[in-house]
């Protein structure tokens, strides 16, 4: 299976009063066409950090991204805006990703005007209107505006605009964690759906290690900006090999012990 | 009964049409020393209804019914008299620590404030009093970080000195809507046993208001299931949680992720 992402030893330091912070230390990932990569850690993990780069919304201290087997960094500035309609991304928080003066059918089509040969016109709004029916939504919603959605209804337009350059790689960013959870497990149902129907792979970021194990093939835990352990997701939760990553399944919340632990203790 | 709440209708005005209706009918009661969870998601009415408790409704805000803290009825209070239920009798922790504390003011002088201004303590003894509630809720070395500003401290420790804002007046019943949502995990279940130890300790009633049951099945006796305004089930954690009557809770427990609904069939079986 041929790679589409590939990060190698990428590292990002800012300076912050004299001295380093390494956001991003020294990583490397794959990730292989039509999968997807789970990638998790808490606050200052660096997932977030990682994320940017990848959709070169920021430059590496050092190291590369490679799309397709392409450096990101080399790309002149036209050819980077060519490539982006390869790579699209989906944000945390679908209030503050989508302008609400703009209805959904502009909101969904604002990736094309990248792209001087994108469909115009009759073409156009058909491709919206397809687009939104894939996300479950409906055609006839393109005139009407992000207020008059749920935050779940949101999201599905937020992915719809991500999908209409018909991008390769989707790298979501905490996409389902403002949502509720029976939302989430639609959004994530969609995302499964749209890996089948259109091959597409993705980067999908997160602090919930119970969503890795729900949609990903792969997964990377990181913490303080350096890769924790990597593998096939569901080997690495079955059997995790470090530390940390036992820690981070050990705090999940789980069902298996209902009641106060205080109760328990005094019982004792 | 300590918290008893009767039939509470809470509904909105609306600048055109009729008031809409947010709470339909919601009745609980809570005994101190218990913890009450309510869970569900965004527009159940968990919120409302735990503003409603605390007397802070908006203008537009229109409650029926009655909510009785010791007998006194919250909805009929004056303003003057919620203002000394506050904090003195009910202590509230909300979500997001680094919005709901004072980020130009010392933590140590944020939890003093409260016991200057409704106790009366003279500077000296609040901040004595305030190094103990820093103890309390397990700020390490205390004594240093007293003089920190919110900005200087972790999500974690920033919930606790919310904590300790909250259990300074020694409330009767502590509110806390959402408090580890914003928090890592490994973060949230320090903090939740924090809560859960003070709470057994002190002997005080708690309300613990999540979206997640995974949080709720650690902290709460009993739990009531929200949707949409109405009760959809309340009893026994355990009893909900396993053996849910409604179709509901079974679409809450359907929604979690796989890892942790197999946990409770394992438990179960």
């Amino acid at each position: 299976m041929a790679e589409i992402l590939k990060v190698q030893n990428l590292s990002r330091h800012y300076t912050l009063n004299g001295s380093t912070i390494r956001a991003l230390d020294d990583v490397t990932l794959g990730l292989d066409e039509g999968r997807i990569l789970g990638v998790v850690g808490e606050s200052g993990s660096g997932k977030s950090t990682l994320a940017k780069q990848v959709m070169a919304l920021d430059t590496p201290t050092s190291g590369e991204v490679l799309l397709d087997g392409r450096s990101l960094f080399a790309l002149s500035p036209r050819q980077l805006r060519a490539a982006r309609r390869n790579f699209q991304m989906v944000f945390q928080d679908p209030y503050s990703s989508l302008d609400p003066r703009h209805d959904v059918g502009r909101i969904i089509a604002e990736p094309l005007h990248l792209d001087p040969a994108a469909p115009k016109g009759a073409e156009r709004r058909e491709l919206v209107g397809e687009l939104l029916e894939d996300v479950g939504l409906s055609a006839s919603d393109v005139t009407r505006y992000p207020h008059e959605f749920s935050g779940g209804q949101r999201q599905r337009i937020a992915i719809a605009r991500a999908l209409i350059t018909k991008p390769r790689l989707l790298v979501a960013d905490e996409a389902t964690s403002a949502l509720d959870l029976t939302v989430q497990k639609q959004i994530l149902e969609l995302i499964l759906k749209l890996r089948e129907e259109h091959g597409i792979s993705v980067l999908f970021i997160t602090h919930n290690i119970g969503v890795v194990d729900e949609i990903c093939d792969e997964v990377a835990v990181m913490q303080h900006g350096r890769l924790v352990e990597t593998g096939p997701a569901r080997a690495v939760l079955d059997a995790p090999r470090e530390d940390y990553t036992r820690r981070l399944l050990a705090a999940e919340p789980t069902l298996e012990v209902i009641g106060r632990r205080s109760r328990r203790v005094a019982a004792r | 009964m300590m918290l008893s709440v009767h039939d509470l209708r809470v509904s909105f005005a609306r600048e055109h049409g009729d008031p809409v209706e947010v709470v339909h009918g919601i009745s609980l009661d809570l005994a101190k020393g218990e913890t009450l969870g309510i869970v569900g998601e965004s527009g159940s009415g968990k919120s409302v209804l735990s503003l409603a408790t605390m007397g802070l409704l908006p203008r537009t805000a229109r409650a029926t019914g009655r909510i009785l803290l010791d007998g006194e009825d919250i909805l009929t209070m004056s303003e003057r008299q919620l203002c000394r239920v506050r904090g003195r009798k009910i202590g509230m922790i909300f979500q997001e620590p680094m919005t709901a504390l004072n980020p130009s003011m010392r933590v140590g002088a944020q939890i003093a404030e409260g016991l200057r201004l409704a106790q009366g303590l003279s500077r000296r003894d609040a901040r004595i009093e305030a190094l103990r509630l820093l103890e309390m809720v397990k700020i390490p070395r205390a004594a240093e970080r007293i003089d920190s500003f919110p900005h200087e401290m972790s999500g974690g420790q920033r919930q606790r000195i919310g904590i300790a804002i909250a259990l300074a007046l020694k409330p009767e019943l502590l509110i806390a809507d959402e408090p580890t949502t914003a928090l890592d995990v490994t973060v949230q279940a320090e903090v939740l046993d924090i809560l859960d130890e003070l709470v057994a300790e002190l002997g005080i009633a708690l309300i613990l208001i999540s979206h997640d049951l995974g949080v709720i099945a650690r902290i709460a006796d009993r739990t009531l299931v929200m949707y949409r305004g109405d009760e959809m089930e309340q009893g026994e954690t355990e009893q909900v949680l396993r053996r849910p009557t409604h179709a509901y809770t079974r679409k809450l427990l359907a929604a979690m992720p796989g890892r942790v609904r197999a946990s409770l069939e394992l438990s179960d079986g």
